[in-house]
């Protein structure tokens, strides 16, 4: 879909802003993660797993040392029995952890393990239809040959001291070639996202903000509250980026820049700046804008900015 | 009743007709916003009835919102807020929605045998690379059994090398290691076997090139076996040795084989759709058959480890690895095949 569409929102980083058009045919606007916060996230989640690990190993250890202690056998490790239980456990909550943790956190509501949480992303359908659980298994198999492989040959074979220069380096671009994958493409997938179909994208979270302008009268009550009447010229000067930028000072503005503005707006439309009510008068300034943009925007009229055509 | 009041004299008197929309429908967003904040936690279990029956309803209201107010506010700030609260509650109500037992329950009630069904193609091309594969390495080792050395990892080659005894050999297949240590060989034996099926499967990704090339191996090494124990008359132990968790280990590979051959071929000719359209929708399927393989494996582990080592004679071998075989051909052939798939 082209970008033009008077919808479309731009984020920090343009470059990754995408619409994904729901099941009902809404178009809504994402941002794709950028590659920093998937690098994050995946950093994150493998000092868990290894968290994990170490865990279950030093559980294994104390569950081994309590034996020892509650049966008075001398040299625990000679006694096969409960080492042998206990390597069978070990050995699959590794492959589990290695395996399902992905598995277990993406299938979730929230569609993202602890690290992708912590950075602000969650996992996708990239065509805007359901996550399926076929999707998140197929993305996180191939995660194995991405990351968990090459990682376990590079450390294994200098271990054993066993690797030549070459297969060294045939193992490193192997690494590189997957991990550097989601840079290659604009829409950041990884060679895992691709075959499942999914992508990952930026969370979002926002507050409902107040009413922009509360105390501002209406343009049609007649009552003596009323104190700034704008006419036609002199709120033809503006456009809806000029006005957002208004809304904006209006929210979070402080009374220097309310101040600033009025100087800026009262010099352009040929009024002279009161002082003390800056306030009062950029609320009614902007209800009046607002009102009449809007009015324009019902008959299908819309101005971009002051540079474009007066509706 | 005096907020209700109040709401009332701020809808009369805001200056807007957009505000007074925003006005009118806040309260909705508000709740919505509430039960989707809740979900997110994860405490949906503690959300009313009538909470979780209104979400679809007060999604479907808040996307209307946002399409008038898209075309009649210029309220920045709120068509942030309904952007953002539009995504979230579409990821609730179009989240990963089986739970994992329903899921479970639908794949072993016939989508893992419909999946399996589905990429019978590349069963039949993997097979044919696998039998390929083992006579190749039977071949290459009869003519020159240095072969031997160099196809078969050094951890297997203790005893079992050209030219060993027949009492050696025989040694391999009946003599029961020690017993003690099962549990922990078929943990390790199924974890290994798991990874290797993993990367037959992802492997696909390369244009399944690699995929085929891991099958061919890993049979080649199979076939210079078979040619040491040919060598000694044993064949028929070997296999029977062989084919009590060989049927379902070697199944599980096929199919992880074919599950990769699968991804690649749809990669490399994705027919009308286009590359990454079919990619994805043939990883989906294939996805399905991996998670067959690991349970497959789990037996197969569960085989090696122990009722290989604890049944020793021949016949009743090839008995429990022909039941294995059987069981997994009608599963995945015969089982769930009138069934429809349920619309997804």
């Amino acid at each position: 879909m082209s970008g033009a569409e008077s919808w479309t929102r731009h984020s920090s980083t343009p470059k990754l802003d995408r619409i994904m058009v729901s099941p009902e045919g809404v178009p809504l606007n994402v941002t794709v993660a950028p590659a920093g916060a998937r690098a994050g996230a995946l950093a994150l989640d493998i000092l868990i797993i290894l968290g994990l690990i170490i865990g279950v190993s030093l559980f294994g250890f104390l569950l081994l040392w309590g034996f020892e202690a509650a049966s008075g056998v001398e040299d625990v490790f000679a006694d096969s029995g409960p080492l042998n239980f206990i390597a069978v456990l070990w050995i699959i909550s590794v492959f589990l952890f290695r395996n399902a943790y992905f598995l277990y956190f993406e299938l979730g509501d929230r569609a993202a393990t602890w690290g992708k949480r912590a950075v602000g992303i969650r996992v996708a359908a990239r065509d805007g239809g359901r996550l399926t659980a076929e999707a998140v298994i197929a993305r996180n198999i191939v995660r194995d040959v991405e990351l968990f492989l090459p990682l376990v040959f590079l450390t294994s074979g200098e271990a054993e001291g066993s690797m030549t220069d070459f297969t060294a380096w045939a193992g490193f671009l192997w690494v590189a070639m997957f991990l550097l994958f989601p840079l290659f493409n604009k829409d950041r997938l990884r060679g895992g996202d691709l075959i499942a179909g999914t992508w990952v994208i930026n969370n979002v979270k926002r507050k409902l903000a107040d009413v922009v302008a509360p105390s501002a009268p209406a343009q049609d009550d007649q009552s003596a509250k009323r104190v700034y009447e704008f006419s036609d010229d002199d709120l033809s000067v503006y456009g809806e980026y000029e006005l957002q930028t208004l809304e904006k000072v209006l929210r979070t503005g402080t009374e220097e820049s309310l101040i600033t503005v009025t100087n800026s707006i009262c010099s352009k439309i040929d009024w002279q700046p009161g002082m003390g009510d800056e306030r009062a008068f950029l609320e009614a300034y902007y209800t009046a804008l607002r009102a009449r943009l809007e009015g324009g925007l019902r008959f299908g009229k819309r101005r971009k900015d002051k540079f474009s055509k007066d509706i | 009743m005096a907020t209700v009041v109040e709401q009332d004299d701020a809808i009369a008197t805001a200056a807007l007709k957009s505000d007074r929309f925003r006005l009118e429908r806040e309260a909705d967003w508000i709740r919505l916003e509430q039960i989707v904040t809740q979900m997110e936690k994860g405490k949906s279990r503690k959300l009313d009835d009538e909470d979780v029956l209104a979400l679809p309803t007060l999604y479907r209201t808040l996307l209307s919102s946002l399409s008038i107010a898209r075309e009649n506010s210029l309220d920045a700030g709120l068509i942030d807020y309904l952007e953002g609260l539009a995504l979230r509650s579409y990821f609730l109500v179009y989240g990963t929605q089986t739970s994992f037992g329903r899921w479970l329950r639908e794949f072993f009630g016939g989508g893992w045998s419909r999946a399996v069904q589905s990429i019978k193609l590349e069963i039949w091309i993997s097979l044919f690379v696998m039998i390929a594969g083992t006579a190749i390495g039977y071949v290459l080792v009869a003519g020159d059994s240095d072969w031997f050395y160099a196809l078969v990892p050094g951890n297997f080659t203790d005893v079992r090398v050209p030219g060993a005894s027949q009492e050696a050999l025989r040694g391999t297949l009946f003599d029961t290691e020690d017993q003690d240590g099962l549990g922990v060989f078929a943990a390790f034996l199924f974890s290994n076997n798991a990874q290797v099926s993993i990367l037959a499967f992802a492997l696909g990704f390369a244009f399944a090139i690699p995929s085929i090339l891991l099958l061919i191996h890993n049979m080649a090494l199979l076939g210079a076996m078979v040619w040491v124990f040919a060598q000694r008359g044993l064949t028929v132990d070997f296999v029977g040795w062989l084919s009590i968790h060989g049927t379902t280990e070697l199944f599980a590979i096929l199919l992880s084989g074919a599950a990769g051959i699968h991804v690649g071929r749809a990669i490399a000719f994705p027919g009308n759709r286009s590359h990454l359209a079919a990619a994805s929708a043939a990883g989906k399927r294939a996805a399905l058959v991996m998670a067959g393989v690991i349970i497959m494996l789990i037996c197969a582990g569960l085989l090696e480890g122990f009722a290989r080592q604890l049944i020793n004679n021949t016949a009743a071998r090839y008995a429990v690895g022909g039941t294995m075989l059987a069981f997994w051909l009608s599963y995945f052939f015969l089982f769930g095949r009138n069934q429809k798939r349920p619309l997804s």
